[in-house]
């Protein structure tokens, strides 16, 4: 069983097997249940995933207004032809908020790892997959390496953005997501770490203050920037270069920044975004005066 | 280590828009439901920290019925709840608490009917896992996941071990126990997560024990 990234890398290099393997073979110890099973689960949340965002591309709009409508924006912007980035990373943008506007929606969707970070690592997989034409089976082992990543930031920091922040959640998407691409795109154990420190430490520090309370806004476009910072990050990792402070000193980093963050900036709406004119008013309209006088 | 399956992390498959406060808190209340062993005729729901904050937004009231419904946290019917559970003739109270819990996302869920009451304090960790911290006033930690048995007794020697040579003589093998006592040979509360479904015929051959005073069961 791997406790932390440094014996998940050292595991896949003396055992000669990818992560993903790694992650499969781990999850048939711990449960018992069969490989079969295991792969039938994956598949089904996979299936899940791909119509969330066929879902979101058709366009949606959540109850209260807030979101909806901007990943059709964008692919109709792709089409288009003249934009400056590029096609695939606006693509892993596009349906990074195609999912995450699908679950704004109250629609249904996979949780990766959580329903408010749940854009990016389908978004920048159905992204990558245009380029590399990978096997169901390997669209399957991405998200295993993305699962393997989370699995360790899980057990050694959070997953949530009540406890941690948006650093434990779309910090921990994108590095997640991170890892995967390079994996998949070729590179080593040793480089989808480095992608996944290298995504993680530019969202270190990043608050959770949704607007109203609701997982609307900023977090479809903290989705949008995850993923796009997960596409750069594996390109970076893939280029060669290196995380100088390792994958698991990051994660540590991030459950120390997680902890000295104030209850206000934790999932509560009482600070950053949550507590400007403007979000305030949203929150009026949305709830009623009723909102504004509970204070 | 609090995550074990891959599929705390990839997953759940659920309706949103949180996992924490949607997904998790269809589980929450779920798992009260199972406890209850019946649908409540009232719910009396007390949220906390970051529960109470944004409850409304997230759909956490919602998904707490739902789960106290029997829902899934992929079943669509949660968006309608609140409706289904007033048709239903299940009354829902919501109780906005101000005190700071031990964990930000924790809920305490009272449901009750003619035959009895059941109190039950759940806290949601992210990625819609959760534990339950509280039952009855006993201190536990039941990760939901797992089969388990819930075994009320006194609070005195051998207790234990009766429990556990039943277990034994089906081949019943524990992945995690615990005991808890309100107060010192009192009533206690052993909770025992085992790695396979239960027959009702061991959980009788318990509660014919004579420290047993009840024994309950979440099924897998």
């Amino acid at each position: 069983m791997f406790r932390n990234v440094a014996e998940l890398v050292e595991m896949a290099k003396t055992k000669g097997l990818p992560i993903s393997e790694l992650m499969i073979l781990q999850e048939i110890e711990v449960t018992g249940r069969t490989r079969e099973e295991i792969i039938a689960q994956m598949d089904t949340n996979l299936t899940v995933m791909e119509q969330a965002v066929e879902r979101g591309l058709n366009g949606v709009a959540s109850h209260s207004g807030l979101t909806g409508g901007d990943a059709v924006l964008l692919q109709n912007y792709i089409k288009k032809g003249n934009y400056l980035t590029g096609e695939i990373i606006l693509d892993a943008v596009s349906k990074a908020v195609a999912t995450n506007e699908v679950n704004a929606a109250m629609g249904t969707i996979c949780a990766t790892p959580t329903a408010g970070s749940a854009g990016v690592v389908p978004g920048t997989l159905f992204a990558v997959k245009n380029k590399l034409n990978p096997t169901r089976e390997q669209m399957l082992a991405f998200l295993f390496t993305a699962g393997a990543f989370g699995f360790i930031v899980a057990n050694n920091a959070s997953i949530s953005g009540a406890a941690g922040g948006c650093q434990a959640e779309v910090g921990s998407a994108s590095g997640m997501a991170a890892a995967a691409i390079v994996e998949m795109a070729g590179g080593t154990p040793e480089q989808s770490a480095h992608a996944m420190a290298i995504t993680l430490k530019n969202m270190l520090g990043l608050v959770c203050d949704p607007v109203a309370g609701l997982v609307e806004v900023p977090c479809v476009k903290r989705n949008a920037m995850g993923a796009a910072n997960a596409m750069i990050a594996a390109d970076m990792a893939l280029a060669g270069i290196t995380s100088r402070i390792p994958c698991d000193e990051v994660i540590d980093s991030m459950y120390r920044i997680g902890q000295a963050m104030p209850n206000s900036l934790k999932e509560t709406a009482q600070g950053g975004l949550a507590a400007t004119p403007t979000a305030r008013k949203l929150e009026a309209e949305i709830f009623g005066k009723a909102a504004l006088e509970g204070e | 280590m609090k995550f074990k399956s891959v599929f705390d992390i990839i997953g759940p498959v659920m309706i949103g828009p949180s996992s924490s406060h949607t997904a998790g808190a269809a589980r929450i209340g779920r798992v009260a439901r199972n406890l209850f062993e019946r649908q409540p005729k009232q719910a009396s729901i007390h949220l906390y920290g970051s529960f109470a904050e944004t409850y409304k937004g997230h759909g956490t009231d919602v998904a707490l019925v739902g789960g106290l419904l029997d829902f899934d946290t992929f079943d669509e019917r949660i968006k309608d709840s609140l409706k289904i559970a007033k048709e239903l003739g299940m009354e829902v109270a919501f109780h906005v608490e101000e005190a700071i819990p031990e964990h930000p996302n924790t809920a305490k869920i009272i449901i009750s009917d003619d035959n009895g009451e059941l109190e039950l304090v759940g806290i949601s960790i992210g990625g819609g896992k959760i534990e339950i911290t509280e039952l009855n006033g006993f201190k536990l930690k039941l990760s939901g996941h797992h089969p388990a048995i819930l075994v009320v007794h006194n609070d005195q020697f051998g207790a234990i071990a009766k429990v556990s040579n039943i277990l034994a003589k089906y081949e019943i093998n524990i992945g995690h126990m615990e005991v808890s006592r309100k107060e010192k040979g009192k009533l206690a509360l052993m909770t025992i997560e085992v790695d396979q479904n239960i027959d009702e015929a061991i959980i009788k051959e318990m509660e014919s024990l004579d420290v047993i005073e009840k024994v309950t069961t979440i099924v897998d």
